[in-house]
């Protein structure tokens, strides 16, 4: 493990732990409005200072780190799995099979993603609390984050079923879904991992994305998305340097996932 | 010096002491060398969908409108009262379903074809076309029948219409006349400005109107402006920051973030005009066929249940949190920037969250380890929809949300994109409560028609209702026919009075706030007085100028 990947997990296990504590740590609850206090500077009170509807900057940013942190990897299973299933079936059946499914994740890839997402979210009902809204978020960016993996597995499920073992195990009298879960399933395992890590930021920004047009996570619960909304209409970075912390905690966060990455991918 | 010398140094000296006095005259604030006020600049936030002063349908497009065209009259968007232009004078028959203009003489279009009562008539005949689908033109659509017009000489016109129309003389505040002769068409204009050049999603160019009418206190032809500049530019922040380069003179609509900001930065350009005509507000579904529970429609439908919601809402933290305190609390339909129409009697439903409790307990409700439920034990609980994108609104939405859990309601907030949220409220009736805002550029509460009426498409809570499912409908509709009915403004001022009552007894609508008219000009800029009403910064723009300076820089 080389410096630069040290470091990179020492921040992503630093952010998780800060997150996680953020029952403890946190000054405020991430709802309570503080409204003597809006858009307030940092001060003791409020190190981030406070949101324009007075809210702790601080509190909300630990919160919103946590749901972002633990619900993007949930949304990156889901996408793997069926990336898995899909890719990974196709390319080990072959012929037609791996066809159809290429011609289908084809269709996937282009299709509006964004669009897609404002009307599956427009679909959903209205009275789910906050924290059910954040869970049906990432779990929709997860259903529809499959494609882009599925085509990358498909391709080293196909290597894999011409490759000489998964011939002699052919040979040996090995068929059917024995063949595909003992040898090619484990061999496509590392091709796995690297997509779920490379998963990860994109459902990030994908729900940042979201929030940053009022469609992600339900208020008041905090996430990157809804703290990165803040920026909207911010013209000089000198005037208010403070709002920019969700910014570069994701810059940050994304970095040490990229460098964390770049080795697993090297692994693959 | 020879002869050659000398008239050489002459015709020099003369040059010399033209061009001074060209130059000195030229910057001279409102000199009498007054048609060179430079050109004036300022952003469209969208592309004009047309230049048919009889076909505007959105802001960029009546901004146009605004500029260029000539009305017979025109509310003063300073005193809101009607005063005369094209027309000298006008007289409104008794029973409302006639209007008889007298024109003023020698004025002429922009091509220089002479203006007079065929072109009054050649309009009101297009605009009351069918087959043309002017949104102006519908507003004089009071009744079947067609509408006739009677050129009663090249200087007078009456126009005469099927059905009585309330407030008939300020309808013609929206139309332009056009020329019936001219072969240029709407390019030929009776308003200060003239389009000269359009470059689709780009500007728009207006040029000074060499044969407008109107002339100033001093007798010098206005406008003072030579052109004016309008670029097509959606992005609000890149407007700010080319105000604050100087590369722009105006802007008309400011949110309370960016005014705050200019206002820290150059106190003197930022303008709060005080509350204007728009407000935010927010319903409950009442709909019989709706997709919600019978208990929460029985909620719903309760006066109690809405005024106890109405005054658990804290709308002065509304308007100082959410708009820098740049928004006033609402008091109902009529925004007290309404000088005419605003019943003085009532005031904003003040902050009680005692009083609240009180009206809901006196409904069956009661409080249970701090959640309110019902008298059938259901936990009350429902959404507020809203538009995604608008920022105030959703801020809103968050303190709503907390104000109403203070009595144990637990509010969720949702955010839509538009088509889908007005899918929701217009169509399927999808939704619980919305909360969404009113812009008003309609003094008259004939404007309002469409919202109060029990069988209107807009009556946002229970819309198209075949008779009034309510007494407090019923009479509203009876109130809102009668001002349409009436002729007499006092009359009309009582009906509409009332409306306002019982609209505060029942709040159909919560209104919230009413948001001040914030706008940005320029130093460079002379003559601008900010108002409520639009368009906030230019309703003057025959008598602004730009000073020496900006002038001889651009």
């Amino acid at each position: 493990m080389n410096a630069a990947r040290k470091l990179a997990c020492a921040v992503v296990l630093v952010v998780c732990v800060v997150s996680l504590a953020a029952n403890w740590l946190a000054p405020a609850g991430y709802a309570r409005q503080f409204r003597e206090a809006p858009s307030a500077p940092p001060s003791r009170q409020h190190w981030l200072g406070t949101d324009e509807v007075g809210r702790d900057r601080f509190s909300r940013v630990l919160y919103g780190t946590r749901i972002s942190l633990l619900l993007a990897p949930a949304a990156a299973l889901v996408s793997t799995v069926l990336a898995a299933l899909v890719g990974g079936l196709a390319g080990y059946l072959g012929g037609i099979w791996l066809r159809l499914a290429r011609g289908f994740t084809d269709l996937f890839l282009s299709l509006p993603w964004l669009f897609l997402l404002i009307t599956v979210r427009a679909l959903l009902p209205l009275n789910v609390s906050p924290l059910v809204s954040v869970l049906i978020t990432f779990f929709i960016l997860g259903l529809l984050g499959w494609a882009a993996s599925a085509r990358v597995l498909s391709t080293s499920a196909d290597a894999l079923r011409n490759s000489d073992f998964v011939l002699q195990a052919r040979a040996a009298g090995l068929h059917g879904p024995r063949l595909f879960l003992v040898h090619v399933l484990p061999n496509l395992k590392p091709v796995l991992y690297a997509q779920f890590w490379i998963s990860i930021p994109v459902f990030i920004l994908s729900e940042a994305n979201l929030g940053i047009l009022g469609l992600g996570v339900a208020e008041p619960l905090p996430s990157w998305g809804s703290l990165l909304r803040e920026l909207e209409g911010l013209i000089s970075f000198r005037e208010e340097p403070w709002r920019l912390a969700p910014l570069l905690l994701l810059i940050v966060v994304m970095t040490s996932f990229q460098l964390l990455l770049s080795n697993e991918e090297v692994t693959a | 010096m020879n002869t050659i010398g000398r008239r050489t140094f002459r015709r020099t000296l003369l040059r010399l002491c033209l061009s001074l006095t060209i130059l000195s005259l030229a910057l001279l604030p409102g000199s009498a060398f007054s048609q060179s006020g430079g050109e004036l600049r300022f952003c469209l936030r969208s592309e004009p969908k047309t230049f048919d002063p009889l076909l505007v349908d959105d802001d960029a497009s009546l901004s146009i409108r605004y500029l260029t065209g000539g009305v017979l009259a025109r509310v003063n968007r300073h005193t809101q009262e009607l005063e005369p232009e094209l027309a000298e004078s006008w007289k409104v028959s008794k029973d409302g379903k006639q209007i008889t203009f007298k024109l003023r003489h020698g004025i002429t279009f922009s091509d220089g074809t002479p203006f007079s009562s065929e072109d009054v008539a050649f309009t009101m005949q297009r605009l009351m076309d069918p087959a043309l689908h002017s949104s102006t033109g519908d507003a004089f659509r009071s009744g079947s029948g067609a509408v006739s017009t009677k050129i009663l000489a090249p200087d007078q016109i009456s126009i005469i219409f099927p059905a009585p129309i309330a407030g008939l003389d300020r309808l013609f505040d929206q139309v332009a006349i056009m020329s019936a002769h001219s072969s240029r068409k709407e390019a030929a204009v009776l308003g200060p400005f003239m389009v000269a050049e359009y470059k689709a999603g780009s500007s728009v160019l207006l040029h000074r109107n060499p044969n407008y009418w109107k002339k100033d206190s001093q007798g010098r032809r206005l406008p003072y402006l030579d052109a004016i500049h309008l670029d097509i530019q959606s992005n609000r922040d890149v407007e700010m920051l080319r105000f604050k380069r100087g590369e722009l003179d105006l802007i008309n609509v400011l949110d309370s973030d960016y005014f705050d900001r200019l206002a820290a930065s150059s106190p003197g350009l930022a303008h709060d005009a005080g509350a204007s005509l728009d407000s935010d507000f927010m319903w409950f579904n009442q709909v019989a066929t709706a997709p919600i529970p019978e208990y929460k429609r029985a909620w719903f439908r309760s006066a109690n249940f809405r005024r106890a919601i109405s005054g658990a809402i804290n709308r002065e933290d509304l308007s100082r949190v959410v708009f820098n305190g740049h928004a006033q609390p609402a008091v109902g339909p009529v925004s007290p920037a309404n000088k005419f129409w605003f019943n003085s009697k009532l005031k904003a439903e003040p902050y009680r969250p005692d009083a609240a409790m009180q009206r809901l307990q006196a409904d069956g409700f009661h409080l249970q380890n701090g959640a309110l439920f019902d008298k059938g034990g259901n936990a009350v609980e429902f959404s507020i929809v809203t538009n995604a994108g608008s920022k105030a609104r959703e801020r809103m939405a968050v303190m709503v949300q907390e104000d109403l859990g203070k009595l144990g309601i637990k509010v969720n907030v949702v955010t839509l994109d538009f088509p889908s949220l007005i899918e929701r409220i217009s169509q399927k009736f999808n939704y619980e409560a919305a909360m969404l805002g009113f812009r008003n550029v309609d003094l008259d509460p004939n404007g309002q028609m469409n919202i109060w009426l029990s069988s209107a498409e807009n009556h946002a809570w229970n819309p198209q209702q075949k008779s009034p499912e309510t007494a407090w409908e019923a009479e509203i509709d009876r109130l809102m026919r009668a001002q349409a009915s009436a002729a007499d403004p006092k009359k009309r001022k009582e009906s509409f009075d009332r409306v306002q009552e019982i609209v505060a007894e029942q709040t159909p609508f919560i209104y919230l706030v009413n948001q001040n008219a914030l706008s940005a000009v320029s130093s460079a800029v002379e003559g601008a007085n900010p108002v409520i009403l639009s368009p906030q910064t230019f309703w003057n723009a025959e008598r602004l100028t730009l000073n020496a300076t900006t002038r001889a820089s651009r």
